[in-house]
């Protein structure tokens, strides 16, 4: 069997990609999948520690953080929708009405 | 009335003309230029214009695809629940009823507000 | 299997909330729009009332204590105050939306409804003892005020500070997940008290704690994760500033303590220690940053920085005087702040497609325009500057006194000239309304509608009276 800290290695790698990515990337939908990947490393982290610890606290912390992360995506994506009628961009370096 | 009356008119055409013309002309040749974007801007009655209005904006399958998510991962609470409903029993029939029951009058919403509506 | 038993009576302002959050929803569908006046306003009345009724309930309750839902919640004496301060926040913000909402938008169910969970997610997270449940109600206040941020859809502005305030908060949403992740790494638990009981050591637990602190250190809008607070303060329609810059504040801190309490085996120096220097930078730079502002909004929205500052130094003081202080001053602050956002909603020129800002000379010439708008002005920003006899000296006195008694006087000293830098700003638009001119651009009849004249009487009230009655108001808190 796989030893549990693999898995929290191989999240840790991911969710520092992700953050990374936000930091790095200046459109607007990429650096909202780098957050969604956070959260799946996140995931990753409590599905392998529910197996390790043998309770369910873990699986269910994933459930509703899907569940949660879904309703980001709804809300993201309507406020990009609205930048971009604005707009015609998502570049958030353009997006500079307010300092940023 | 003959064709003579008309003479002022013509007159003062001759001399009108020329005039406002010059007077639009001078100002255009000798005035300072700078021209920038806000003054260029297309005037809507008042309102800042911030789109071209011809520009076609499909937003139907944002709609759908959105709305989708929002239900679709809600089952993911159903898989859990109907694999422990056996323990549950009545209890988490209850509990089921409330949670869809919170759904329900989302999507009561949406449907009245006409967002399945693909035209 | 033992069912587990649900004690529904513990929370049952925070169903109060919920339920009359869906039904504004539907009261939309039930009466269509265009309906007679009086209809237009009913999202609104039934929204105040909701709130109202929580608020009665929540003072009616008696004694709360226990845990209800499994140990996912608590009703005990703190989430009684964060309650009242939520709710209070939410009261006035909801006073001011109602004349200042129909200037930019019809969509009021909605409106109301968002602004009705966010409230309830306010609640929940005071009573949240659980990662979970902490978690989740997180979320939903931060999701249903990334909307709120952007209600103003004729506006860029307002989309801008939307998505900026969304992008920086879904990614500190990771980062506190993540801490929490490593929290049910180090013990295997997700209830606050189990994580305390197991009183595990090493690395998970301190990291988790660091990652924890981070995440909601960008709720809290604590330096350095504070960029999102200006822009999304500035962007947002003014009543939704003056509503959210209290009650996250306020729900966020009490999380905060709860976590910070739990984590009990990381040693009380390292976080204390990090928290403290948090909080000096967080005074620090917001007001700096606030001395050069043009904006008057921008203005109170880097104060409302500093003053996340001048609560976490409650929190970093740990011990329970130090957290009575930080709800006394959360009640200060949310009649000052409110009351200052709801005469800068005022001043501003709201149209369907742009607001006019309010400019730091906006309010110049007020007293001779509206004379007791000014009094009430220069009263929250005095109070917001922290000069007695009103309630936010009272507020700072407490928080830097119990600082001082738990070791951290430095701190307390930081404070102390924070506030006397603060003075300048606050006091440069109390000497411009009773010195200056008006602007030439500032419109000669200003509007007064009656709900936000009533938010600013109530707010004005309570500046006064919770410094008059300092004291045993605080003893009250601390019995």
């Amino acid at each position: 069997m796989v030893p549990t800290h693999y898995y929290l290695i191989l999240a840790a790698i991911i969710f520092s990609m992700g953050a990374l990515g936000v930091l790095v990337r200046r459109n607007a939908l990429i650096i909202f999948m780098c957050v969604e990947m956070m959260l799946n490393a996140v995931n990753l982290t409590l599905v392998a520690l529910a197996n390790q610890w043998g309770n369910l606290s873990g699986q269910v912390f994933v459930f509703i953080v899907m569940a949660v992360a879904a309703a980001e995506v709804a809300i993201g994506l309507a406020i990009v929708m609205a930048i971009v009628r604005h707009k015609d961009t998502i570049n958030v370096e353009e997006i500079n009405l307010l300092k940023w | 009335m003959t064709s003579a009356d008309y003479l002022p008119i013509l007159i003062l055409i001759l001399i009108a003309a020329p005039f406002a013309g010059i007077a639009i002309l001078l100002p255009s040749v000798l005035g300072p230029k700078n021209p920038n974007r806000m003054k260029q801007e297309a005037i809507e009655s008042g309102m800042i214009p911030f789109a071209d209005a011809r520009r076609r904006f499909p937003v139907q399958y944002y709609m759908v695809a959105v709305l989708f998510i929002i239900f679709d991962i809600e089952v993911i609470f159903l898989f859990p629940w109907a694999v422990s409903l056996n323990q549950l029993k009545i209890f988490g029939l209850i509990e089921m009823g409330v949670f869809l029951g919170i759904l329900l009058i989302g999507y009561l919403y949406v449907w009245k507000k006409g967002a399945f509506e693909w035209e | 299997m033992s069912l587990p038993t649900l004690d529904f009576s513990l929370i049952l302002p925070e169903l109060v909330v919920l339920i009359t959050a869906l039904l504004v929803l539907i009261a939309d569908l039930l009466w269509p729009r265009a309906a007679s006046r009086g209809r237009e306003q009913a999202p609104a009345v039934l929204a105040l009332a909701g709130l109202i009724l929580a608020g009665l309930l929540t003072l009616l309750a008696g004694e709360w204590s226990g845990a209800t839902l499994q140990g996912m919640l608590v009703a005990d004496a703190l989430a009684r105050y964060l309650n009242l301060v939520v709710l209070l926040a939410a009261a006035l913000g909801l006073l001011l939306s109602w004349s200042y909402l129909p200037h930019f938008s019809t969509q009021r169910s909605e409106y109301y409804a968002l602004y009705l969970l966010a409230v309830a997610g306010m609640l929940f997270l005071g009573k949240s003892i659980e990662l979970i449940t902490l978690f989740v109600s997180l979320e939903i206040l931060s999701i249903a005020l990334y909307v709120l941020t952007g209600f103003h859809r004729g506006q860029l502005a307002g989309g801008e500070a939307a998505l900026k305030y969304f992008l920086l908060g879904a990614f500190s949403s990771g980062f506190l997940l993540y801490g929490a992740a490593l929290f049910y790494a180090a013990t295997g638990a997700t209830r606050l008290a189990d994580i305390a009981a197991q009183n595990a050591g090493g690395f998970y637990m301190l990291a988790g704690l660091a990652l924890f602190l981070v995440g909601l250190g960008f709720k809290l809008a604590v330096a350095p994760f504070h960029m999102w607070a200006p822009d999304a303060y500035q962007g947002a329609p003014t009543p939704v500033t003056a509503f959210m810059s209290v009650g996250t504040k306020a729900a966020a801190l009490v999380a905060l303590f709860r976590v910070v309490q739990a984590a009990g085996s990381v040693p009380v120096g390292v976080w204390a220690t990090a928290l403290a220097f948090l909080s000096l930078l967080t005074m620090t730079l917001g007001n700096l940053a606030a001395l050069r502002q043009s904006s008057l909004k921008r203005m109170l929205a880097y104060s409302s920085i500093a003053h996340a500052g001048y609560l976490l130094v409650g929190v970093v003081a740990g011990t329970a005087a130090g957290f009575d202080a930080v709800l006394f001053y959360l009640f200060a602050y949310a009649f000052m702040n409110i009351g200052a956002f709801a005469i800068a909603s005022l001043l501003e020129r709201p149209g369907f497609y742009a607001v006019q800002d309010a400019g730091i000379h906006a309010a110049d010439g007020l007293f001779g325009r509206r004379p007791w708008l000014a009094v009430a002005m220069a009263m929250f920003m005095l109070s917001l500057a922290g000069i007695p006899p009103l309630a936010g000296f009272f507020g700072k006195l407490y928080l830097f006194a119990a600082a001082v008694e738990s070791g951290w006087a430095w701190l307390a000293v930081a404070g102390v000239l924070n506030s006397v830098i603060s003075a300048y700003y606050y006091l440069r638009v109390v000497v411009g309304m009773f010195m200056a001119e008006p602007s030439a651009s500032a419109h000669l009849r200003l509007p007064l509608p009656a709900s936000a004249t009533l938010a600013v009487a109530l707010t004005a009230l309570g500046t006064l009276l919770f410094g008059l009655l300092a004291t045993p108001w605080f003893q009250g808190i601390s019995r």
